[in-house]
């Protein structure tokens, strides 16, 4: 899988969680939590998609990685 | 024989919209079948029915707004006789029905309300060709259903579809949409929000607003599959400030009934963190990743379980007096994305582990922001919490949810000073209120309450 491609699938799982808001304007470095105001039910609920979808399983300790694109990005690409 | 009435979903509901039958004559129910879905200023909500029987009767055409406590089917109790005047009805099809039987209605509104019945042309002969969840979808955007091409099963138009149309949206059909970030960066860098040119999407996020100070952008993401693709849908001019209006006015009526009628007292505990976090984090650790816990739900967990040392909270207020109930069913605030919030009950939570409450309460999050959730689910809590999360504040004073008697919440984590056997450190808390109905229990039992909130979080493990 090349990057572009693990980001597109990283972009539907958020708009899954935030149907309204167009994950494609989001800045590579801004933190998903912040700028698509999600909770930690809705955190959980992504890093369950990024595991069902990408099969990359992110321990707790891993979330604060994955709380941008190019972050988790670079987290799946790693893993996958 | 027994009717089903337009149900009440919550205090200040005055009338709602029968938007779909889900039964037809000569259909056998049972108690907690859902039969119907009507449409309320809180979205649109399935509806069960109450008894067992079969029904003879349907006396509200779909699309019809009705007051609460109006008849919308007659069930025959004894399936016999019901089932063959019914069937032959059945047979002849709901098309063939010679006309709109909403004049049926209007001969027997509760009394005193004939003036609020009030027909709407029904949707002709298409009554189930979308979900609730598209329709809510759509509502909110201002998507007509009517000019979607269904993808599911016999083709029924779904939220996907719905999603689809929103995406082809031209431009200038796109109302601006800000992100909840977007407002904050703006003022911190000193950027008049109004003057900010919207993405290519036409949203305005950080990153437009970081464009407009003259500060460099964020690197954009692959944005190819969201540009606009021009022409397909002719979408209708967006309209969800109505539904935002809709909702306004529901939780100003319930709130203003409470405000008005309860004598509220607040009590506030800061309670230590410690134990229920770091049993989350090692508890979560061997869990797979779907069935991971949040905090959230240990809360829950411990309200759930303090109450009944406290019974007297847990009830509804009947006007003169409030027996406590047997069953806890807790009442979670869930804030939709648009704005606004419902507070359905995770039903028997006092019995629930965590894991069960947690299953729960994603569900009913899920089902809540889809516009899927059950009219019993929305009046049937008995005690309510309302935790404003981790980005929130340290403390939040809730109002009590009529015609429940008492509300608990919960702010944000906060690290703080903390003394422990005689030690000052640094721990995890959480502050924790309690708003109470004072015609109904006395500051000292709401005290008790929330000591027993805290002791059950120092034992995450038993919860």
């Amino acid at each position: 899988m090349t990057n572009d491609e693990i980001r597109n699938v990283i972009l539907e799982c958020l708009e899954e969680i935030a149907p309204e808001v167009d994950a494609s304007t989001l800045g590579g470095d801004d933190s998903l939590r912040e700028e698509l105001d999600i909770d930690s039910m809705d955190f959980l609920n992504y890093v369950t998609a990024l595991h069902e979808k990408l099969g990359v399983s992110v321990p707790e300790a891993d979330y604060p990685k994955v709380d941008s694109l190019d972050g988790a990005v670079a987290y799946v690409a790693e893993r996958a | 024989m027994a009717e089903f009435l337009m149900p009440s979903l919550g205090a200040g509901m005055e009338s709602g919209v029968l938007t779909t039958w889900k039964v037809k004559p000569g259909d056998a129910v049972s108690r907690g079948d859902i039969v119907a879905e009507v449409e309320t200023e809180k979205g649109i909500i399935e509806v069960e029915v109450f008894d067992d029987g079969v029904v003879s009767e349907l006396l509200v055409d779909e699309g019809t707004k009705v007051p609460v406590g109006t008849p919308l089917a007659v069930i025959g109790g004894d399936g016999a006789d019901a089932a063959t005047d019914a069937g032959r009805e059945a047979d002849a099809g709901r098309e063939a029905e010679p006309e709109p039987r909403t004049a049926a209605v209007a001969d027997r509104p509760p009394a005193g309300r004939s003036s609020q019945v009030e027909a709407r042309p029904a949707p002709g002969g298409r009554a189930h060709h979308d979900t609730p969840a598209a329709r809510q979808l759509a509502r909110e955007e201002g998507i007509d259903l009517r000019a979607l091409t269904g993808t599911g099963l016999h083709g029924v138009v779904t939220r996907a579809d719905v999603l689809r149309a929103i995406r082809t949206r031209q431009p200038a059909e796109r109302e601006d949409r800000v992100s909840p970030y977007a407002p904050r960066r703006a003022e911190a860098l000193g950027v008049e929000l109004a003057a900010v040119e919207p993405g290519p999407a036409g949203a305005i996020h950080a990153a437009q607003v970081e464009a407009a100070a003259g500060r460099a952008p964020a690197e954009k993401p692959v944005a190819a599959k969201k540009t606009p693709a021009s022409k397909t849908e002719p979408a209708t001019k967006p309209k969800p400030a109505d539904a935002q209006a809709a909702m306004r006015r529901a939780i100003a009526a319930a709130m203003t009934r409470s405000k008005q009628e309860i004598p509220h007292y607040y009590l506030a505990h800061t309670i230590d963190l410690g134990p229920a976090t770091e049993w989350l984090t090692a508890e979560n650790e061997s869990r797979p990743v779907p069935e991971r816990l949040i905090v959230g739900v240990l809360l829950l967990a411990a309200v759930a379980k303090a109450v009944r040392e406290v019974p007297e909270l847990n009830a509804h207020w009947t006007g003169e007096a409030a027996p406590p109930l047997d069953a806890v069913h807790l009442g979670v605030a869930i804030s939709l994305r648009k704005g606004g919030l419902i507070a359905p009950a995770i039903h028997d939570a006092d019995a629930k582990s965590p894991g069960e409450l947690m299953s729960a309460f994603k569900d009913l999050v899920k089902r809540t922001r889809a516009g899927a959730i059950r009219g019993s689910e929305l009046t049937s809590g008995t005690i309510t919490v309302t935790s404003l999360g981790e980005r929130g504040v340290e403390t939040v004073y809730p109002i009590i949810n009529p015609p429940q008697v008492a509300m608990v919440g919960f702010g944000k984590v906060v690290e703080r000073p903390w003394v422990v056997d005689g030690e000052l450190g640094v721990r995890p808390t959480i502050t924790a209120t309690l708003a109470a109905d004072h015609r109904v229990s006395d500051g000292h039992r709401g005290g008790l309450f929330l000591a027993a909130v805290e002791r059950l979080l120092q034992s995450p493990e038993d919860l």
